[in-house]
């Protein structure tokens, strides 16, 4: 069986990686064509540019870990809660003293991890559907931290402020902290037994169970990266709005958003093909998007019909590809 | 494998209830409170037919260093236009852009109700150098104020609605404020409500701080004319919910005498479930919205509405033109905030426009009117 | 295949009896939920107040029974809330408040949901796009098209005779006191969703479907025709759920906000499998009923609201933990 379809898997894989590549450079290019016309500003200044990165920057480092979650064939509603509670523990712990600031960092890994690993748990021991674990888990982060903060707790030190307000000379920091994110997935994915088995799991779990390989385990590592990932994305909010605020995460939609940017970026909803960097030029365009219709002046509900018919679009044409392919 | 699961989750349940008990009102300022109160007895300054340039006790600075040949470009970045409250306001806003010649662009982001989304929009407009002035209406008080604080360095800020934690925009402009708000509606339930009646708080969401201001203004009156408060409940500012909480409410305790509202948006699905539960109607406080204002007409009910009126989204756009031809303009523009009672209430009533249009719009003189705001 | 077998030899009624007894967890929740409610507050049972409650429950019991169909058939469908929301805001621009208007427009608010549900169908099964993302972009599209038709804040309004439906009552009935029209439509729209489900072959042919798919074409089953209805019945409850919200509690932009997620929980809690194959038509709708059961109970109770949110995520993991815990012990008593 994989002696037969191994060739036409690569092939594949060939084809398949560059196509959102494509798809993010001719959105790109429609942009820049559409607000040279119409809009204004340069978009094809550095400014513009570094603008566009940085409306990626929050979405994208949680859509990471989402990726993570959606290629072991699960997903994570839990995430955007989880930003909150991550970017308003860290501020209420800081307290503005930088000496702090380990502690705090400690505490909301270690709270991240935990509700990483409660999600997997959820899914793998009490076989309870994704979709669901997850979106409980959201609710019950959601109704802890409505309960016990109201408003932005405490505020981080000026020097935590450098993660998403510091430049290493001409480059910001938040550019290096979602460069090395999203390195690190994809080496991860690419390079490790860890990444190699989420694929396996991911593809067909009967299959990779025979292999000797313990998908629950792999599933629930993936769900504690997803976490992770949503507490970095909570830790850079927290630096960037100074403080945390408990509707951060729910305001961002990240969870949707997130699942959305992955499946855009060419991952398979129902995992085991796919991967980080197809996600982040998902990000990318969601971002272009934004900045192009700023620069047109186009309203925000215009935005997200296109939006939407833009998701099914992007999905709609690797389904195509896919079945290509395989016919 | 299931049973540590939930015993977590109710040691997590045991801990949040008692985070929550320990909760304490982080929003009140004594000081804060009396100033806006104090407010309220001032007489404005400016010509009384249009509150949208009167200012409150101002004082007055320089902006001769900002005067600038015209056309000008004016940005606006937007917390969001995602309530009818908003949409009325951005609509004026528009239309008070139409009549300044001067301004010869006028960039509006909508930042769809996220800090994060915000703080990329005015980096982004600050980056073009597009623009000659920036005005803002921040969607968190805290979470805005570094990027303001950005913008300050570069070209001359107007904050309104909402404010920042920090002085450095030119102007700050808005109506007297949240406590002031809260604390006329309590005053006239307090006022009304016979001997021993009960009211329900019904409020928008958690930790909204206008919103915060507007309950704590209100719970010392109720506390302080020991009234007898049964609930304060959250609606998340959907109409089905404050039905289904007041049917509840009105189940649990056989009546309610007052409802005490954060916000108008619902006060009509409020009164509907008394009308289905075949209770009297309550005293209620509202707002400026005319499906509420109709309402108080045709049912004769004992109602107040206090204000955040939407006129504030003309001062802005005024505000740039004086800055940019070097008047001088009040640092803390703090505009009139009237409510509506029994006696002025027919002079807020109108049938041709939408049911959720406020009417303290002060458009009514503006080019457009009604059907810009999507009246007949 | 026993299974399928069964079900063509006996009576439909005893296979939904069955099914029924076999999902039995929910009624045993609702009815320690109803008699907690009544413990807390005795005048709940009274005939007046519960009705009133049937009443308030109507729109989730509704959109629960349209996503049923596509739950068993193996899919979502995210954008029920924003259909909802849609529904009521057309529907106040379009009526504008004139009785007169009332019967067409709500035409052409079904025949939007009939497109909805039709395109959701088509694009999930033709191109092959898995559903819960047609449905999440079909989320985003309809709210924004919501708001972009009516600049953001809703114009118009829902003429009485349209609110009607979910908010007028029919006073003086013997026994029961004043009945309201939306639990008439309710115990009229559940016969119909019972009937559609149980006793024609589109329900069998749905769970056919979302058990396994290639074995249902394989046994001649149109699986687009049978996921495209599916999505209809989905997108057509959302519209009925529309009418009765707007009825209920009048025009506002988040009326549907949500919704979505609360009749999959719904649905899940009635016994559903999530990606298909189980699932049954009575306790779909329980499972919509204990969910407002438990939002009026967490009122009662008087707890801190934001408390109330995590006790219903607690319950709904528990829910559904616990009846994948009893799948798993049956296949293992049926395995020894």
């Amino acid at each position: 069986m994989s002696a037969i379809t191994a060739p036409t898997g690569r092939r594949a894989r060939r084809w398949r990686v560059p196509i959102i590549w494509w798809l993010l450079l001719a959105t790109f290019l429609i942009a820049w064509l559409l607000v040279s016309l119409y809009g204004r500003g340069n978009f094809v200044a550095t400014s513009t540019l570094l603008n566009i990165v940085e409306r990626a920057t929050a979405l994208g480092i949680v859509a990471v870990g989402q990726t993570f979650a959606i290629l072991v064939g699960s997903l994570d509603l839990s995430v955007a809660y989880l930003i909150s509670v991550t970017a308003v523990m860290a501020s209420f712990i800081m307290q503005g003293d930088p000496s702090r600031v380990p502690l705090a960092l400690a505490v909301v890994t270690a709270i991240g991890l935990t509700v990483g690993l409660l999600n997997g748990l959820l899914v793998t021991k009490a076989r309870i559907n994704p979709l669901i674990a997850t979106l409980g888990m959201g609710l019950i982060l959601r109704g802890l931290l409505n309960a016990s903060f109201q408003n932005f707790a405490g505020s981080v030190p000026e020097s935590f402020q450098v993660l998403a307000y510091g430049s290493v000379g001409p480059v910001p920091v938040p550019l290096l902290l979602f460069a090395a994110v999203v390195a690190a997935g994809a080496l991860v994915l690419a390079r490790t037994r860890f990444g190699a088995h989420i694929y396996a799991v991911g593809g067909d779990r009967a299959t990779a169970r025979l292999s000797g390989i313990r998908s629950d385990r792999i599933v629930i590592g993936a769900h504690m990266v997803a976490s992770f990932a949503a507490v970095i994305t909570g830790l850079y909010l927290a630096s960037r709005l100074r403080s945390g605020a408990p509707w951060i995460g729910p305001d961002g939609v990240y969870d949707l958003e997130s699942i959305a940017a992955v499946v855009v970026g060419g991952t398979v909803l129902a995992g085991g093909r796919g991967g980080v960097l197809g996600t982040i030029a998902g990000v990318l365009i969601f971002a272009i998007l934004d900045v192009m219709f700023n620069q047109l002046g186009i309203g925000s509900y215009t935005k997200q019909v296109l939006r939407g018919l833009i998701i099914i679009a992007a999905v709609a044409i690797y389904a195509y590809r896919s079945r290509e392919v395989v016919g | 494998m299931l049973r540590p699961i939930r015993i977590l989750l109710a040691l997590i349940i045991a801990a949040a209830m008692t985070a929550a008990f320990a909760q304490t009102s982080e929003f009140f300022n004594e000081a804060d409170l009396i100033r806006d109160l104090g407010y309220m007895e001032m007489e404005a300054e400016g010509p009384a037919d249009q509150p949208w340039i009167q200012a409150i006790d101002p004082t007055y600075i320089e902006t001769t260093q900002y005067a600038k040949e015209g056309p000008w470009t004016v940005c606006f970045s937007n917390a969001g236009v995602n309530n009818p409250w908003r949409v009325v306001g951005f609509t004026t806003m528009e239309a008070e852009v139409d009549l300044h010649p001067n301004i010869g662009r006028f960039i509006h982001i909508d930042a769809e109700g996220s800090d994060n989304k915000q703080i990329s929009d005015i980096n982004g407009l600050l980056a073009s150098g597009d623009c000659d002035i920036l005005i803002v209406s921040p969607n968190t008080t805290a979470a805005l104020t570094p990027v303001v604080e950005t913008a300050c360095e570069q070209l001359p800020v107007i904050v309104f609605d909402r404010g920042v934690n920090t002085d450095c925009p030119v102007s700050f402009i808005t109506p007297i404020g949240g406590y002031a708000f809260g604390a006329v509606a309590a005053n006239f339930i307090v006022d009304e409500l016979p001997e021993g009646g009960n009211v329900l708080a019904l409020r928008i969401l958690p930790g909204v701080d206008v919103l915060e201001f507007r309950w704590s203004g209100a719970e010392r009156i109720f506390e302080e004319a020991g009234i007898n408060v049964v609930g304060a409940e959250f609606t998340e500012g959907s109409t089905a919910n404050t039905k289904s909480i007041v049917e509840d409410y009105l189940q649990r305790f056989g009546n309610i005498d007052a409802i005490w509202m954060d916000a108008g948006a619902t006060a009509v699905a409020a009164i509907e479930a008394f009308e289905d539960f075949g209770a009297p109607y309550p005293i209620i406080t509202g707002e400026d919205q005319q499906d509420f204002l109709l309402k108080w007409r045709d049912e004769g009910l004992t109602a107040i509405a206090p204000t955040f009126p939407t006129y504030q989204w003309r001062t802005p756009i005024i505000a740039a033109e004086m800055i940019l031809t070097g008047q001088p303009v009040p640092e803390r523009w703090t505009l009139p905030q009237p409510h509506i009672t029994a006696e002025n209430l027919d002079r807020y009533i109108q049938p041709n426009m939408p049911l959720l249009h406020y009417a303290l719009c002060g458009c009514e003189d503006m080019p457009g009117f009604p059907e810009r705001w999507g009246g007949r | 295949m026993s299974d399928t077998r069964t079900a063509t030899q006996v009576p439909a009624w005893r296979v939904a009896l069955a099914a029924v007894g076999k999902s039995a967890p929910v009624f045993l929740v609702l009815l320690i939920l109803i008699a907690w409610i009544t413990y807390l507050n005795p005048r709940f049972i009274e005939p007046s107040f519960f009705l009133n409650f049937l009443r308030r429950s109507a729109p989730l019991m509704i959109l629960a029974a349209g996503q049923l169909f596509v739950v068993v058939s193996g899919g979502f469908d995210l954008s029920q809330g924003s259909l909802v929301t849609l529904t009521v805001l057309a529907g106040a621009l379009l009526a504008f408040g004139d009785p007169a208007n009332t019967w067409w427009v709500i035409l052409v608010l079904y025949g939007i949901g009939l497109l909805v549900g039709v395109f959701n169908g088509a694009v999930t099964s033709y191109l092959r796009v898995p559903s819960f993302i047609t449905t999440l972009g079909m989320l985003l599209t309809l709210k924004g098209l919501a708001l972009l038709i009516t600049g953001g804040a809703p114009r118009g309004a829902l003429p009485p005779n349209f609110r009607a439906f979910g908010r007028a009552f029919i006073e003086d009935v013997p026994l029961l006191g004043r009945l309201p029209w939306a639990v008439i439509v309710l115990f009229v729209l559940s016969a119909l969703f019972v009937y559609l489900f149980h006793y024609t072959v589109l329900g069998k042919q749905a769970l056919a479907i979302g058990d396994n798919q290639r074995a249902a074409a394989l046994a001649g089953i149109h699986v687009p025709r049978v996921r495209i209805t599916a999505f209809v019945m989905s997108s057509l409850s959302a519209v009925t759920a529309g009418i009765m919200l707007g009825g209920f509690s009048g025009v506002s932009i988040n009326v549907g906000d949500g919704l979505e997620l609360e009749a999959i929980s719904a649905v899940v809690l009635g016994g559903a499998a999530l990606l298909g194959g189980r699932g049954n038509m009575p306790a779909a709708l329980a499972g919509a009923l204990t969910l407002q059961a438990l939002f009026t109970l967490l009122n009662f109770l008087g707890l801190p609201s934001p408390i109330r949110v995590t006790v219903q995520g607690a319950i709904i993991i528990g829910a559904v933990g616990y009846a994948a815990w009893r799948a798993v012990r049956a296949g293992q008593e049926r395995g020894a």
